[in-house]
C-alpha cells in the first residue's frame, strides 16, 4: 500500500514521543449492559499520549458505547477510568471536556444557520456580551488554522460549507474547548478521498503536537494508513491491542470478526448477453435546479455488473434517481429491455419497478426504509401493489410476513424477527432487508447505490457475494459506490463519474488506483484536449 | 445519539395519557378549590352527570359520537404527516350537504336518507379537506395555515347562506327549513326510554363503524400502508413509488368525509334544521382527542368517551354548583386538553428516563443491540 509508506516514515519520531508520555487514558474492567445485552464486558484499554489509537470493530461490537462511556454519555455499570493517570468520574459530556476529552460526532453537531464562528462559541461564550467572546475566537481559530491546516472561513455559514468543511469546524470546536485527546467516531464515512487526505494530515500534525486521537472507524485502510495502536472488539470484548506496525489488515479483520475474511471478492469471468439499460444522453437537474447531470450515455449488459467511480457528488445520486424514476430527467431517454420508460406524475419509482429495475437506493434509513415500520412492513415497500400481497384494496399481512420470513432465512437477518422495529436492526442488517426486498424480486435490472455504506466487515462480504451471485444468474447491474475498491473489486467494467460526465471507461482488473484517481478528479487527455 | 429508549408500548399508550389526565384533574381541583368549591364533590357530581342516568349516558355518547368522528379526522390525516384543524369548517360546510338530502327526501324514509346524507356531508365536507390537500400537494402550502383559513371561509360562507339562501321567506332566525319526517334521523330514546331526553342517534353506531373503518383503513389496506409510509418517511414513499401528492390528497379528502359525519348526527339527528354555529368547536377538541387516542381508533374512541364525559359532566355541573359557571366548566376542558393535547410529551422524557434506568429483560434484544452501536 503506497500511502503506508509515507506513515511509516513518521512513525518513528511519534514513537519517540509516546515513550516519554503515560497514557492519556486507561480503562480499567469497564461493564456496561443494556437490559440482557452485555455491551461492554471487562474492558481494559490502554491509550498512550500523543499517538492515535484505532479502535475498530463491527457494528454493534461496542466501540462507540465504550466511547460514550468515555465522553460521559452513558455511565459504566463497573469499572474504572483514569485520565492522564489520574481516576476520574465522567458524568457528563461537560466533565469530560475539562478533562480535556473532545469528540467529534458521526452525525455533526452544529447549527446550520448559524456562523462557523458562532458555532465555535456556543456554549463557552465568555460573558454576556457575544463580541469579546467572537474576538477572541477569531484570533484562536486564525491560530488554529495556521498551526494545523484547519481553514475555514470564521465567518461562513455552516449550510454553506460542504461536508468535509463542517467536520473541520468540530474539530476546531474541540480544540477551542482545549481538548488534548479527541475521539473522532467513523470520521470519513461522509469524506470524499481528497477530503479524507485531508483530515489524515491534520490529525498526523495534532499527533506531532502531542495531542492523543482516537479513531474509531471500520476501515482498516484507515487503521493502516495513520494509526500507531489499535484496538480490535467483538461482541463487546476487547480482543486485542496490537501496534499497527506489526499487523496487517488480515490479521485485524480476523480478529474483528473471529473468522478468516476474503477482503477481496472472489468472482468468475463475466458472461454480458444483451443489453438491458440503455441509458442516452441523460440530463438531470437536483431539486434546486442545477445541472448534476450533463449528458451521460451507457449500457448495462445482462449477466454484467457496471460499476461507476467518482467523487461523491459529482452525478451519481442524481443519475440513479434518474434510472429509478425518482426524477424526471430534463433530457434524454432511459431504456429498460428494449422499452422507453417514460412517466408523469410523482410515482416514477412504480413505473420503473414495473418495468423490472430493482432499486438498493444510497440512503437505506432516508429512502429506502421506514425505520418506524416493522420489519415485515418493510420487507413489501415498493411492491404494496404486488397482486401476491392482495388484490384490491386490502393487502394481505399473511403474505406480507410470509415474504419478510423468507427475506430473513436467506439473507441471515438478525435478530431474525420480522416483527421487530426496524430502527432496532443495525446498519448491517437493515441493508440486509433492503436487499432481501430488492434482490427476491427477480429483477431484470439491479440498481444498486453505496451497498455497503455503515456496514460491516462480514455482512459486506455477505452482500458483495448476493450481487456476484444476481450477476451470474443473469441480472444487469449497475453499481455505484464512492468505495474505490469496492467498485473495483465487483465491477466487469467501471465508467468514471466527474461533474455530471463519465469521463472515461476502465477495466477494473487492470486501471491502477493512480489512473483512475486522476480520471476522479477530472484530469482526462481528451477533455484536456477538447479546452 | 440519545441513551434514552422510547417507551414500551403498554407505558406509551396507557401509562402516558393517565399521568396526563390525573395532572389535568389535580390542577382542575386546585382551580375549583381556588374558586372556594368542594373538588372532590365537584368530581363527584361530574362523574355522576356523564354516567350516573340513562340521559347523563345519553348525552355523553352522544357528545362522544361527535368527537369520535373528529378524531377520526384528525388522525387519518395525521397518519399521511399532514396536520389537518380543519375539522370545523369542514364539519360546518357539510352541513349544507346534510340539510339539503333531508330537505330533498323528507318525504322518504330516514333509512334512505341517513346514508343519502353521509354521502352529501362527505361529499362537501371532503371537498372542504381536498383542497388544502390540494394545495399542499401541488403548491406546497402548509395545511395548518390553509385548513385555518378554510375554517374562517367555512363559517362566513355558512353565515351568508343562512342568511341569503336557505332561510325561508318571512323568518327572523338565520336558520334553514325544518326537516320533519324522514329527515330526523331517529333517535335511541325512541326505542330505549332509559336515555331520557338525550339527543343521541343512529349515527351513534355510524362513529362504531367509523373506528372500524378507520382500523382497516390505516392497517389492513394498501391505501393505508401508503398512508402510513408518507406520513413517517415521504421520501421513502417516494422511493416505493406511492404518488405522494395523491396520497396527500386522498387523505385529506377522507379526513374531511369523516368531519362532514358530524354534520349529519347534529342537523339531521338533534337540530333537524340548520343552524348558525352547530359545531360548537367539536373539530378542534377532535384534535385533542386524536392527540390523545394516538391515532388509533381504541385509542380514539376512550378519548372520545373522556371529552364525551367532561362536556355532559361539565354542563351538570356548572348547574348543579352554583359557584362553577359555565366559564370555568370551559377552563377544566381546556386544562385537560392542554395536557392531554399540547402537553402530551410533557411526562414522556421523565419516564423515558425513568425506564431506561429500570430497563430490565423486558426489552428485545435486538433493541438492545441497537442501543449499543
Amino acid at each position: 500500500m503506497p500511502d503506508k509508506v509515507e506513515t511509516s516514515e513518521q512513525r518513528p519520531e511519534t514513537a519517540a514521543v509516546s515513550q516519554t508520555g503515560e497514557m492519556a487514558i486507561e480503562l480499567i474492567g469497564i461493564n456496561k449492559h443494556f437490559g440482557p445485552v452485555h455491551a461492554n464486558k471487562d474492558i481494559n484499554l490502554k491509550i498512550r499520549r500523543g499517538t492515535v489509537h484505532g479502535i475498530v470493530g463491527e457494528n454493534g461490537a461496542g466501540k462507540t458505547t465504550l466511547m460514550s462511556i468515555l465522553y460521559g454519555f452513558y455511565t459504566a455499570d463497573s469499572g474504572e477510568i483514569k485520565v492522564n493517570g489520574k481516576t476520574a468520574v465522567i458524568n457528563d459530556s461537560r466533565h469530560a471536556l475539562q478533562l480535556g476529552i473532545g469528540m467529534v460526532h458521526q452525525h455533526f453537531m452544529l447549527v446550520e444557520n448559524f456562523t462557523v464562528l458562532e458555532n465555535v462559541i456556543l456554549g463557552v461564550e465568555d460573558s454576556a456580551r457575544l463580541r469579546p467572546s467572537l474576538d477572541r475566537a477569531r484570533g484562536e481559530l486564525k491560530r488554529l488554522a495556521e498551526e494545523y491546516e484547519l481553514n475555514v472561513d470564521p465567518d461562513a455559514l455552516i449550510e454553506d460549507l460542504s461536508v468535509g468543511q463542517e467536520q473541520r469546524v468540530e474539530i476546531l470546536k474541540a480544540l477551542y474547548r482545549g481538548a488534548d485527546i479527541l475521539i473522532l467516531d467513523e470520521p470519513t464515512g461522509v469524506l470524499t478521498p481528497a477530503e479524507a487526505d485531508h483530515l489524515f494530515r491534520v490529525l498526523e500534525t495534532l499527533r506531532a503536537e502531542g495531542k492523543t486521537i482516537v479513531l474509531i472507524t471500520h476501515k482498516l485502510r484507515e487503521i493502516m494508513a495513520i494509526t500507531d495502536d489499535v484496538s480490535v472488539m467483538r461482541r463487546g470484548e476487547m480482543v486485542a491491542t496490537l501496534s499497527t506496525a506489526k499487523t496487517n489488515p488480515e490479521e485485524i479483520a480476523e480478529l474483528m470478526v473471529g473468522r478468516r475474511v476474503l477482503l477481496r471478492v472472489e468472482k468468475g469471468e463475466a458472461n454480458p448477453g444483451e443489453v438491458r439499460l440503455q441509458v442516452r444522453d441523460l440530463v438531470v437537474k437536483d431539486e434546486f435546479g442545477v445541472e448534476r447531470v450533463k449528458g451521460v450515455s451507457f449500457d448495462v449488459r445482462a449477466g454484467e455488473i457496471v460499476g461507476i467511480a467518482g467523487v461523491d457528488g459529482n452525478g451519481q445520486s442524481q443519475l440513479l434517481e434518474a434510472i429509478t424514476g425518482m426524477n424526471r430527467p430534463t433530457q434524454g431517454e432511459v431504456w429498460v429491455n428494449g422499452k422507453q420508460i417514460t412517466f408523469t406524475g410523482d410515482d416514477g419509482a412504480a413505473v420503473f419497478r414495473r418495468a423490472g429495475v430493482a432499486h438498493v437506493p444510497e440512503d437505506r434509513q432516508e429512502q429506502g426504509l421506514v425505520v418506524q415500520f416493522q420489519q415485515w412492513e418493510n420487507a413489501v415497500l415498493g411492491y404494496q401493489d404486488d397482486p401476491r400481497y392482495g388484490t384490491g384494496v386490502f393487502l394481505s399481512l399473511d403474505e406480507c410476513k410470509k415474504e419478510a420470513q423468507a427475506h430473513v432465512e436467506k439473507f441471515d437477518v438478525r435478530p431474525p424477527n420480522i416483527n421487530l422495529k426496524t430502527s432496532s436492526f443495525s446498519g448491517g442488517n437493515q441493508q440486509k432487508i433492503v436487499l432481501a426486498r430488492e434482490m427476491s424480486r427477480d429483477p431484470d435490472v439491479l440498481v444498486v447505490g453505496q451497498p455497503t455504506r455503515g456496514v460491516d466487515i462480514g455482512a459486506i462480504e455477505f452482500i458483495h457475494n448476493q450481487i456476484i451471485a444476481m450477476r451470474d444468474a443473469g441480472k444487469a447491474i449497475l453499481l455505484v459506490s464512492v468505495e474505490l475498491d469496492e467498485v473495483r473489486s465487483l465491477s466487469d467494467r467501471l465508467l468514471v463519474m466527474f461533474d455530471g460526465h463519465i469521463v472515461g471507461e476502465a477495466d477494473p482488473a487492470t486501471a491502477t488506483e493512480g489512473e483512475l484517481g486522476l480520471l476522479m478528479a477530472g484530469v482526462n487527455d481528451k477533455k484536456d484536449a477538447a479546452e | 445519539m440519545s441513551a434514552r429508549k422510547p417507551l414500551p408500548r403498554w407505558a406509551d399508550l396507557v401509562l402516558v395519557p393517565a399521568l396526563n389526565l390525573i395532572l389535568a384533574f389535580v390542577v382542575s381541583g386546585l382551580v375549583v378549590l381556588m374558586i372556594g368549591e368542594n373538588p372532590i364533590e365537584a368530581m363527584e357530581i361530574m362523574l355522576f352527570g356523564a354516567f350516573g342516568y340513562g340521559e347523563g349516558v345519553g348525552y355523553t355518547l352522544h357528545f362522544a359520537t361527535n368527537f369520535v368522528f373528529a378524531g377520526l379526522a384528525f388522525s387519518i390525516a395525521s397518519h399521511a404527516g399532514m396536520f389537518n384543524i380543519g375539522a370545523e369548517g369542514q364539519a360546518y360546510v357539510a352541513g349544507l350537504g346534510a340539510i339539503m338530502v333531508g330537505l330533498a327526501l323528507d318525504q322518504t324514509h330516514w333509512l334512505l336518507v341517513m346514508p343519502l346524507a353521509m354521502i352529501g356531508a362527505g361529499i362537501i365536507g371532503g371537498f372542504w379537506g381536498f383542497v388544502p390537500g390540494y394545495l399542499a400537494a401541488k403548491r406546497g402550502s402548509h395545511v395548518v395555515i390553509t385548513t385555518i383559513m378554510f375554517n374562517f371561509i367555512a363559517a362566513t360562507l355558512m353565515v351568508y347562506l343562512l342568511n341569503r339562501v336557505l332561510k325561508p321567506e318571512g323568518q327572523m332566525a338565520p336558520e334553514s327549513e325544518t326537516v320533519e319526517v324522514a329527515g330526523r334521523i331517529p333517535q335511541l330514546r325512541q326505542f330505549w326510554d332509559y336515555f331520557g331526553f338525550a339527543p343521541v342517534n343512529m349515527m351513534f353506531f355510524v362513529a362504531i363503524a367509523a373506528l372500524i373503518f378507520a382500523y382497516i383503513l390505516i392497517w389492513r389496506t394498501d391505501l393505508g400502508y401508503r398512508i402510513r409510509t408518507l406520513g413517517l418517511n415521504s421520501q421513502a414513499a417516494h422511493y416505493a413509488g406511492v404518488s405522494n401528492s395523491r396520497i396527500m390528497m386522498i387523505a385529506m379528502t377522507i379526513s374531511g368525509a369523516m368531519a362532514g359525519m358530524i354534520a349529519v348526527n347534529e342537523v339531521l339527528g338533534v337540530q333537524s334544521r340548520l343552524v348558525l354555529d352547530f359545531v360548537f368547536g367539536y373539530g378542534f377538541t377532535g384534535i385533542a382527542v386524536g392527540l390523545m387516542g394516538r391515532n388509533h381508533p381504541i385509542g380514539v374512541a376512550l378519548a372520545a368517551i373522556l371529552f364525551g364525559a367532561l362536556y355532559q359532566g361539565g354542563q351538570e355541573l356548572a348547574f348543579m354548583m352554583p359557584g362553577i359557571t359555565r366559564e370555568m366548566i370551559l377552563v377544566i376542558q381546556a386544562l385537560v386538553i392542554l395536557f392531554t393535547g399540547a402537553m402530551e410529551g410533557l411526562f414522556r422524557t421523565p419516564l423515558e428516563i425513568m425506564f431506561t434506568r429500570i430497563s430490565s429483560s423486558r426489552q428485545s434484544t435486538g433493541a438492545a443491540e441497537q442501543a449499543t452501536e
